[in-house]
Formats: C-alpha cells, sequence, structure tokens
C-alpha cells in the first residue's frame, strides 16, 4: 500500500455526556476517496470537524503525513493543506470565482509601482485555469458567483480547494442540496480531484453516489467503526446492515 | 447495490453566462441617470422661466457641489457599513459632537494657549475627529463581540452622541473666529471651493479603499455572507471595528469642515443629514442587505439630493417639495434595485 496522506487512529470525542465518537480509525492515500457512510448522528460531522479544526479530539491520533495533527482553528488546517468544502458552500455571492477562491488570501501588485491593489487580472487567470482543470469554461470570469447554479457554485468551492494545493479535500454532503445532474457534475469533479493525487473524504447518504466515487467505504455506528468495505465486494444491503447493526 | 446506471458527464460543460443586457448596465448607473433627468429638467425650467441657463452658471455649480459636501462625507463611510450589510444611526450626532469639539478646542488653543490661528486650527480639527474614534469602536465593538443589531447599536449611540454634542456645546452654537477655518470652509482655489477639493479627495481615497484594497474586499464578501467571511479565515470582527471606526472618522471629518463652512460648532450640525447619507448610499445603487455598492455611486446619490434641494430653491417652488421629490428619488432607485435582483437571480443562501 502506498504512503498514508491522513490516518485516524483511536480517535474519541464527547460532548457532555454524549459520547460522539468512540475510537474511531481510518487511512486515506494519495488519489483515494474514503466515504464515510453511517446513520444520522453517527459521528461522521464530528470526525471531519475533529481533523479540520473546528474543535479538538479527545483521545486518540490524527496524523497528517506521519506528523500528529490538532489544529484549533479551520485555517490552521487549510494552512496545512486541509479543505474543507461544506454543504453550504461558503462562498460569497457577490464575487466572481478568481475572488472567491481567493478570499481572504488576495494576492497584491502595485499600481504605478507604489499603491497597494489587489491583483485581480492575477485573479481571473488563475480562475480561469484551475476551472478549466475542473472541465467548467468561464466565459465571464467577473460575474458574480450568484449568477451559477448550485452544482457550478460547488465546483468554484472545489476549484479553490484545488488551486490551494490541498492535500486532503473534505466534503460534507456536497450533493445534499442538488439537482440530479448538478450531483453528478459533482461526483465527476471528485474524480478529478482523485485523479490528481488528492485524498479525499466523502460524506454521503446517497449509496449510489457511495458506490460510484468511493474506493472505500468506512462505516460508523453509534459513534464507533462499524466495518470497512471495498464497494466491488459488497452491496448495498450490507452496508445498511452495517449502519443499522442487524 | 449494483454499479450505478448514469454516465458521468465529460467534456465540455460551459457554464452559461449571458452577457449583462444594456438595460441592465443603464440600471447599475441609475443614479447618474437621475442626475441627468434632473440636471435637464431644471434646466429646462430655468430657461424657460427666467431665460437663464441653470447648470452653466458658475455660482450654481459651486453651490450644488458644496451643498452636497456634508451629505456625501457621512455618506462615504456610511457606504462601507450598508455594504457590510450595517447600518450607522450615529453619524449625524457623531458630526456634530465633533463640530462642537473642533470649535471649542480651537478656540481654548488659540485664546488660552496663544497658538497662532493655524495651529488652533488643526489643533481643534484634530481633536474633533480623534473624538470621533471613541463612538465608533463603541459601535463596533457593540455589534462585533456583543452581537447588538446594528440598527440598535448605533441608536444607541445616535443618543449618547447627540446628548454629549448638546452638553459639550452648553446648549448654544459655538462661534469661532480663525481665518483659517473660514479659508477651509469657504476659500476657494482656481474658482474651485476648498472643501470641494477636500472631499474630493477623500472621494478618492474612499474609492481606493473600498474597491482596491483586502479591506473593502472583505467588506463585499463579509456583507454577501458573513459565514463565507468567516470560513476563508477573514476576521470578521476586526473588519466589523474597522468599518464602524472608518464611519466615525469620515463623520468627525464632516464635522470639523462644517465649522470651518460656518465659523461655528453646532451640535445639530448632521442632524438633518443622516437619512441623506442613507438616501445617498442607496439611491447611488447599494443595497440594504449588504453585498453591494459603489463610492461611485454614493457620489452620485449625494448629486442627486444636493441637484434637488438647491434646484427647487432656484426655481422659487417650496422648499417642503424637496422632500417629497427626494423620498420618491429613494423609493424608484429600490424598485429598479430589486427588479434587477430579479431578473439577474440574485441567489440568496439559505
Ligand atoms: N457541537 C455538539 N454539541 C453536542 N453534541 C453534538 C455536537 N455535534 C454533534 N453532537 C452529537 O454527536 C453525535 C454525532 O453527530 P454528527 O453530527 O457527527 O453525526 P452525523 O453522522 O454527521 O449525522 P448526520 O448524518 O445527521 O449529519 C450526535 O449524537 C450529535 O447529537
Ligand atoms: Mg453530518
Amino acid at each position: 500500500m502506498s504512503e498514508t496522506i491522513l490516518s485516524v487512529r483511536n480517535v474519541s470525542k464527547h460532548f457532555g455526556g454524549v459520547q460522539a465518537l468512540n475510537k474511531v480509525s481510518f487511512d486515506i492515500h494519495p488519489g483515494e476517496v474514503v466515504a464515510l457512510a453511517g446513520d444520522n448522528g453517527a459521528g461522521k460531522s464530528t470526525v471531519i470537524k475533529a481533523i479540520s479544526g473546528v474543535f479538538r479530539y479527545d483521545e486518540g491520533d490524527i496524523e497528517l503525513d506521519g506528523r500528529r495533527i490538532a489544529f484549533s482553528s479551520p485555517q490552521e488546517a487549510r494552512e496545512n493543506g486541509i479543505e474543507t468544502i461544506y454543504q453550504d458552500l461558503a462562498l460569497a455571492d457577490n464575487l466572481s470565482i478568481g475572488a472567491n477562491i481567493f478570499l481572504g488570501r488576495e494576492p497584491m501588485t502595485r499600481l504605478f509601482g507604489f499603491l497597494p491593489v489587489i491583483d485581480r487580472k492575477m485573479m481571473a487567470e488563475a480562475a480561469r485555469v484551475t476551472m478549466e482543470k475542473l472541465d467548467f469554461h468561464v466565459s465571464r470570469l467577473d460575474a458574480p458567483v450568484s449568477a451559477f447554479s448550485g452544482g457550478q457554485r460547488q465546483a468554484v468551492a472545489i476549484g479553490r480547494a484545488m488551486y490551494w494545493n490541498a492535500r486532503l479535500v473534505i466534503m460534507d454532503e456536497p450533493t445534499a442540496a442538488l439537482g440530479v445532474p448538478e450531483q453528478r457534475k459533482v461526483i465527476s469533479l471528485i474524480q478529478s480531484l482523485k485523479a490528481q493525487g488528492k485524498g479525499i473524504i466523502f460524506i454521503s447518504h446517497n449509496l449510489r453516489d457511495i458506490f460510484e466515487v468511493a474506493d472505500r467505504i468506512v462505516v460508523f455506528r453509534r459513534g464507533e467503526n462499524a466495518g470497512e468495505r471495498i464497494p466491488g465486494e459488497t452491496t448495498g444491503d450490507e452496508i445498511v446492515r452495517l449502519m443499522v447493526g442487524k | 447495490m449494483t454499479a450505478p446506471e448514469t454516465v458521468v458527464p465529460t467534456g465540455k460543460s460551459g457554464i452559461y453566462m449571458p452577457r449583462r443586457s444594456l438595460l441592465m448596465r443603464i440600471a447599475d448607473m441609475r443614479a447618474w441617470l437621475f442626475l441627468v433627468v434632473l440636471i435637464a429638467f431644471f434646466e429646462v425650467w430655468s430657461r424657460s422661466a427666467y431665460g437663464v441657463s441653470f447648470i452653466l452658471n458658475t455660482y450654481n455649480l459651486q453651490s450644488i457641489s458644496v451643498f452636497a459636501t456634508a451629505p456625501l462625507l457621512l455618506a462615504l463611510g456610511q457606504t462601507f457599513v450598508i455594504i457590510s450589510a450595517g447600518i450607522d444611526l450615529s453619524l449625524g450626532f457623531v458630526m456634530g459632537l465633533a463640530s462642537v469639539i473642533a470649535a471649542h478646542v480651537a478656540n481654548y488653543a488659540a485664546l488660552q494657549l496663544g497658538l497662532p490661528p493655524l495651529a488652533a486650527m488643526l489643533v481643534g480639527m484634530l481633536t474633533g475627529i480623534a473624538m470621533t474614534i471613541i463612538p465608533g469602536l463603541v459601535n463596533g465593538w457593540l455589534i462585533a463581540h456583543l452581537k447588538v443589531p446594528p440598527f440598535i447599536g448605533t441608536l444607541g449611540m445616535y443618543g449618547v452622541a447627540r446628548g454629549a454634542a448638546y452638553l459639550f456645546a452648553g446648549g448654544m452654537t459655538i462661534s469661532v473666529s480663525n481665518s483659517w477655518y473660514s479659508t477651509i470652509g469657504n476659500g476657494r482655489v482656481l474658482g474651485i471651493p476648498v472643501l470641494v477639493i477636500l472631499v474630493a479627495i477623500a472621494c478618492l481615497i474612499m474609492h481606493y479603499l473600498l474597491s482596491q484594497t483586502r479591506f473593502g474586499q472583505h467588506t463585499y464578501a463579509m456583507g454577501a455572507s458573513q459565514a463565507a467571511a468567516r470560513r476563508a479565515g477573514i476576521n470578521v470582527k476586526k473588519l466589523t471595528m474597522k468599518i464602524y471606526l472608518l464611519s466615525g472618522i469620515m463623520a468627525g471629518v464632516a464635522g470639523v469642515l462644517y465649522t470651518g463652512r460656518f465659523s461655528a460648532g453646532a451640535a445639530q450640525a448632521g442632524e438633518p443629514l443622516l437619512l441623506d447619507s442613507i438616501a445617498a448610499v442607496v439611491i447611488g445603487g447599494a443595497s440594504l442587505f449588504g453585498g453591494s455598492g459603489t463610492i461611485l455611486g454614493t457620489v452620485a446619490g449625494a448629486l442627486v439630493i444636493a441637484v434637488i434641494q438647491y434646484g427647487l430653491v432656484f426655481i422659487n417652488v417650496e422648499p417642503f417639495w424637496q422632500f417629497i421629490a427626494v423620498g420618491t428619488v429613494i423609493i424608484i432607485s429600490v424598485l429598479v434595485d430589486q427588479t434587477q435582483r430579479r431578473f439577474t437571480g440574485g441567489r440568496q443562501v439559505e
């Protein structure tokens, strides 16, 4: 087996009396899509929040490239190559694709050699190149992203992760708010991220999406590992059985 | 479950982006359009009633532009606040407070400390402007850290600044006799009022800040979605503090320039200007929901209001018509904005 990007080892987390995670473990390798499956409240979102620095975990180890990590903010996780794409997108609707890709990290240049200004040309060019890699050909780079459909906006969020050269891309239900054609598009975007050798954690309630895109399915039940399967060697029925524990 | 039957779409999938129609572009520039229509209206009226030009008249041009300076200064800061999805109701009395302090301190510096007029004026102006840091920071702190809605937080500050301004003024108008103050307030350079030059410089700086810097870019982002801004690593609290600080300082600048123009500090200096400042921003194309607006638009909005106010006096109709005219322009402007939003599909993140 190739090198490991991320390794989650016996991680536990509790909120007050609720044991949200109890010694869960799984690994992610380059170019691999790991789907997290589980019923509502199984702990899927909790584990990715522990990885991406939304909160700290109580016990166990999370290692990125063999180094133990415990980020205290999503910003810190992002600086270390972990990009999280939220279901509700987190784009600024009134800004262009480029401005969204660079939001909070805008490149600067100098006007007349002394006046610092945002380098919009560079942002637009980077947006064009990035979106082309995702097979989106944008005709107007200065248009606000509000003009785009849900799937296209999801592509902008994924483009942002790509541009910043994330090693690990985490997606929590990226297709939940989308229509069927748009879901297909996001699935193909995930495949192009995978082709670039990134590690991907993909959370979905849609078994068809999971079977289509995942290299491995990690099943959680009530905060614990309930099993791990390869899509070609299992069935949807078995995954559902693991999820509900029968 | 078996492999899914749907084929993953590959190949070209262009993002369909209609070019903005001519109509949309005109809607974007509506404040300038209003301005042209208004000027044409007064021009026709003036020529037919008095046989003179309204706009090709140096005195009129000077008066209108000087008229526009104070509301425009308030509107510049208000533009940032409104783009960030906030509102600053305290500006009028923050301006009054700065005006009173600028007058008092200049008098004190000249009479008690014996400073020459220029130094006395500078000390007065700087103190007046520096004072506005307090209401600006308190507004920002209430909104950013204590999560007070901007409308309520700045309404509270409106009361506090109002009381403080009247207390400092002792309920009176503080007159100043300082030649430099009147030069700044009423002087001309090559026929252009000094006030207008100063405010034009302020407009350029604010345009630069809003359109070319990270501070401006983040203000737009925050106005569209605080969550998006926060997740992108922007310190939204600090940004909010900066925005209200800027708006307070611009009110301070307006206040000290008022003191120059009228050789007096007055607590009520900015009282009628607050609504004009909001109107200028809205007529200029900003949305009160945040996320849109420009300095160029705000300048046009302030000029629209000034032309209406001055023009109605010029053609000798009852001055009360100005309220009706400005109110109508605001309503038309908001209606155009909403129609435009519907057509361009301004998607809201739920
Ligand atoms: N911030 C929190 N405070 C308290 N309890 C929490 C918190 N976040 C999650 N939990 C609890 O932890 C458990 C796991 O929740 P989590 O959100 O990880 O589930 P999930 O697998 O993502 O579910 P879903 O499929 O519904 O999104 C649940 O019992 C939930 O109520
Ligand atoms: Mg969840």
